[in-house]
């Protein structure tokens, strides 16, 4: 009997999966790509889907490189539509689109993107340059001769006297996250210009001497999820944090913003380059799959629109910082032309 | 002899000594039985603290903040041609204001606006399309209210707060306490949760994607592995030989099972995304790979349940004549059926909470709306959590939460059902 109805089971299932696989011929728009324009192409995703009444887009979250590396695998329903990047696309990987023969792509840059570093309301407030956040989380920091030695700070005290005498207890992204990619490249890499100690070596090793966060507890990685951050720094006040810009926004009953160099992160700080520490957003989208894909071109109009990244816009609730109205038009026109990119220099 | 038996009553069981040790092994056994039960209590008490946690989280989101007000479905934003892209927003907009008739335009009524959720456009577009005749009169709705407030409602950081360390301002307090004091606000059951997909708005988030993938993906589990699994268990524990090549397969079998499963995740994403070129983030797939997970589990469960079937069985039948064949499928198998299902339904609920395989084939993708075959792109319910715990809006801690117990619910349903079957079915020889 058991046996019987089993089978009668298994062959309902497989004549179901049968007829839906005669369906497969892809109706819904694929997005991959960077943890940090994941939001963005969600809202823009949802947005489409409520107003077109289509099937609602599969947005997911890579990484920049393993979006990067999904896209590129060639042209078809079988590989994504569009990838979002917190980069710019290499050239290697540009070189591996080619390859495969996605050769016609479209390059839009939405807006930026702030990393914010902060504390629970709890503690004392902290201001900090961008050395001094370098000189308390480097590995190796000159010394008063020049010379590199392992980092001797403890307090923020003992980097500069004015600064707070409380412990360096820093919390943020580990290796793998784009966000960490960013903070280097703004905070540690730009710092470490500043000091002859760095420019004496060569290249490599000048590169991990200014990319190596220290690794003796003060510094944490606290993995990928942000939102575990934000829940340590609530319970230990003198502790910071580093994050994207949208999870300050979304807790700013619980966390204060550390002013770096002087300046508050906002929409306007990180719009107008004044706030030292943010970087371009972008993405990516395949000519040849306008055509192929029902509803693409819809989705990339309802992504520019006035709607979406405009002052007041759906993608500015949830923390993208737009570009100005010169160049979102430009850009946008660009996107709906479908303007080809040229290989890019790096 | 003579000297064998004065040592033996040399021996005196009642002395001192004899004592002392008796009361050492007793102790021991004291000892012991304390191990055990304190075992038990730190388990039991880590659990209490993960459930504890979990419901005091959790428990906020199983109810939402609505607004009931009256809406005035206005013909003049009514699109009788093509009436899903009718300018519902408006007509919400033009009956909410209503409410607040004191308030000036402006950023003011762009405040107060922030009250209702978006999503009280898409329930008005619901309600018109399914009943047009209500265009041109009025009707009560009740909404969800947008997540900022829905956390004010539930007491997530306090009115008394400094303006800039909260969510909502002065002003929105006050529209917000008089629609309280005008009975305008209500915290039923949320429904959403269960009924409607992922949404970036936690207050319109819900369960509904998550569950039906994972319907899918362990559909798929089972139609793949529960016949390959009986059968390689039949063959291995009836037919094959005793031999070196056997003794090999089994080995590797139980090796299988003690993989970590995010190696699993990689092989199908090198060989049934890459070489098979199947479609990404659909159930198929993750079934597929969940399946090779959980046949170890199959074949060994299965292998023990045949080999509880006692031999006079067999001899009974093959006595009377019948063939191997008959044998096995009229008699072993049947009898062996509870073991059977138990060792599947505890494998398939081991499926239900696997994420890092998923993770890797793409099952993580963020959807509107839930999938409609094995083919459709498709999220599960812990690739659900993963979303869910990632996401900055605060409304989407306390769902982590809920999730992460209706996970557990579903956990808990299976593991019953495994129990249930086996008393049920269960023979004792």
């Amino acid at each position: 009997m058991i046996n019987k109805t089993l089978i009668g089971l298994a062959t309902i299932a497989v004549v179901s999966a049968a007829a839906s696989g005669a369906a497969h011929a892809r109706d819904r728009i694929q997005v991959v790509g960077s943890s940090t324009v994941f939001p963005y192409s969600q809202a823009v995703a949802e947005e489409f889907g409520n107003k077109s009444g289509k099937p609602a887009p599969v947005v997911e979250s890579t990484g920049t490189g393993g979006g990067m590396k999904i896209f590129c695998q060639g042209l078809g329903p079988d590989h994504p539509d569009v990838t979002g990047a917190s980069r710019a696309m290499k050239k290697s990987e540009w070189e591996a689109c080619q390859k495969s023969g996605v050769t016609d792509i479209t390059e839009a840059m939405i807006g930026y993107d702030g990393l914010s570093v902060a504390h629970s309301r709890k503690g004392k407030t902290l201001n900090l340059t961008t050395q001094q956040l370098f000189l308390g989380l480097a590995a190796q920091v000159p010394d008063k001769s020049g010379k590199l030695v392992a980092n001797p700070y403890k307090t923020w005290k003992s980097i500069d006297a004015s600064l707070p005498d409380t412990k360096i207890q820093v919390f943020g992204p580990p290796p793998t996250s784009g966000t960490r990619d960013a903070f280097v490249e703004l905070v540690m890499e730009k710092s470490c210009e500043e000091y002859p100690a760095y420019s004496k070596l060569d290249k490599d090793k000048k590169k991990e001497a200014c990319s190596r966060m220290r690794q003796d507890g003060l510094f944490i990685e606290a993995g990928e999820n942000d939102n575990l951050i934000v829940q340590r720094l609530d319970s230990d006040p003198t502790a910071i944090g580093i994050f994207g810009y949208s999870f300050l926004y979304e807790n700013q009953d619980k966390l204060l913003a550390v002013k770096i160099n002087g300046v508050d992160p906002s929409f306007t700080t990180i719009q107008d380059g004044s706030y030292p520490i943010s970087r371009p957003l972008y993405f990516y989208v395949k000519n040849a799959h306008r055509k192929a894909i029902p509803g693409l071109e819809a989705f990339l109009k309802e992504y520019v629109s006035d709607a979406a990244m405009g002052a007041n816009g759906y993608l500015h609730e949830r923390g993208l910082v737009a570009l100005t109205d010169a160049k979102r038009k430009e850009m946008a026109a660009g996107v709906t032309g479908g303007k080809k990119m040229d290989a890019p220099t790096k | 002899m003579t000297e064998g038996s004065s040592n033996f009553a040399r021996h005196d069981w009642d002395g001192a000594d004899a004592r002392r040790r008796l009361k050492r092994r007793y102790a021991a056994n004291t000892r012991l039985k304390l191990y055990g039960l304190s075992a038990i209590v730190l388990a039991l008490g880590l659990l209490a603290v993960l459930l504890g946690s979990l419901v005091m989280t959790g428990y906020k989101s199983f109810v939402q903040t609505h607004v009931t007000f009256d809406v005035y479905v206005n013909p003049e934003n009514y699109d009788q041609a093509n009436p899903f892209d009718s300018d519902y927003r408006t007509m919400i907009r033009d009956s909410f204001l209503k409410l607040f008739p004191e308030v000036p335009p402006g950023p003011q009524q762009r405040q107060l606006f922030d009250i209702p959720s978006t999503g009280a456009q898409l329930k008005l577009r619901e309600i018109v399309a399914a009943d047009p005749s209500v265009v041109g009169s009025t009707i009560r709705i009740s909404v969800p209210v947008s997540d900022e407030f829905d956390q004010f409602q539930k007491g997530e950081g306090s009115r008394d707060a400094a303006e800039d360390a909260r969510r909502v301002n002065d002003r929105q307090i006050v529209w917000f306490d008089k629609l309280a004091a005008d009975g305008k606000i209500s915290t039923p059951f949320n429904w959403t949760l269960f009924n409607s997909a992922d949404s970036r708005f936690p207050e319109l988030a819900g369960l509904k994607g998550a569950i039906v993938g994972t319907f899918y993906l362990l559909l798929v589990t089972f139609v793949l592995s529960f016949p390959i699994g009986i059968a390689a268990a039949i063959y291995l524990e009836e037919f094959a030989p005793k031999n070196k090549w056997t003794d090999i397969i089994e080995i590797n079998i139980n090796n299988l099972a003690a993989v970590p499963s995010i190696v699993f995740g990689l092989l199908a994403l090198a060989v049934f995304l890459q070489t098979f070129g199947l479609p990404r983030s659909a159930p198929l797939v993750g079934g597929m790979t969940i399946a090779l997970m959980t046949l170890p589990t199959i074949i060994i469960a299965t292998r023990a349940a045949l080999k509880a079937v006692p031999p006079s069985i067999r001899e009974a039948a093959l006595g009377v004549g019948a063939s191997k064949h008959q044998v096995i499928i009229h008699h072993v198998l049947p009898l062996a059926m509870p073991g059977i299902l138990t060792g599947t339904i505890i494998g398939m609920a081991h499926a239900i909470g696997e994420t890092a395989p998923l993770l890797l084939i793409g099952m993580n993708a963020f959807m509107t709306s839930a999938s409609v075959g094995i083919l459709d792109p498709a999220t599960t319910l812990p690739t659900q959590i993963y979303i869910w715990a990632d996401s900055p809006e605060r409304g989407f801690v306390a769902r982590t939460s809920a999730a992460i117990l209706v996970l557990l619910g579903f956990l808990m349903l299976m593991n019953g059902l495994a129990i249930y079957l086996r008393r049920r079915l269960e023979r004792k020889w």
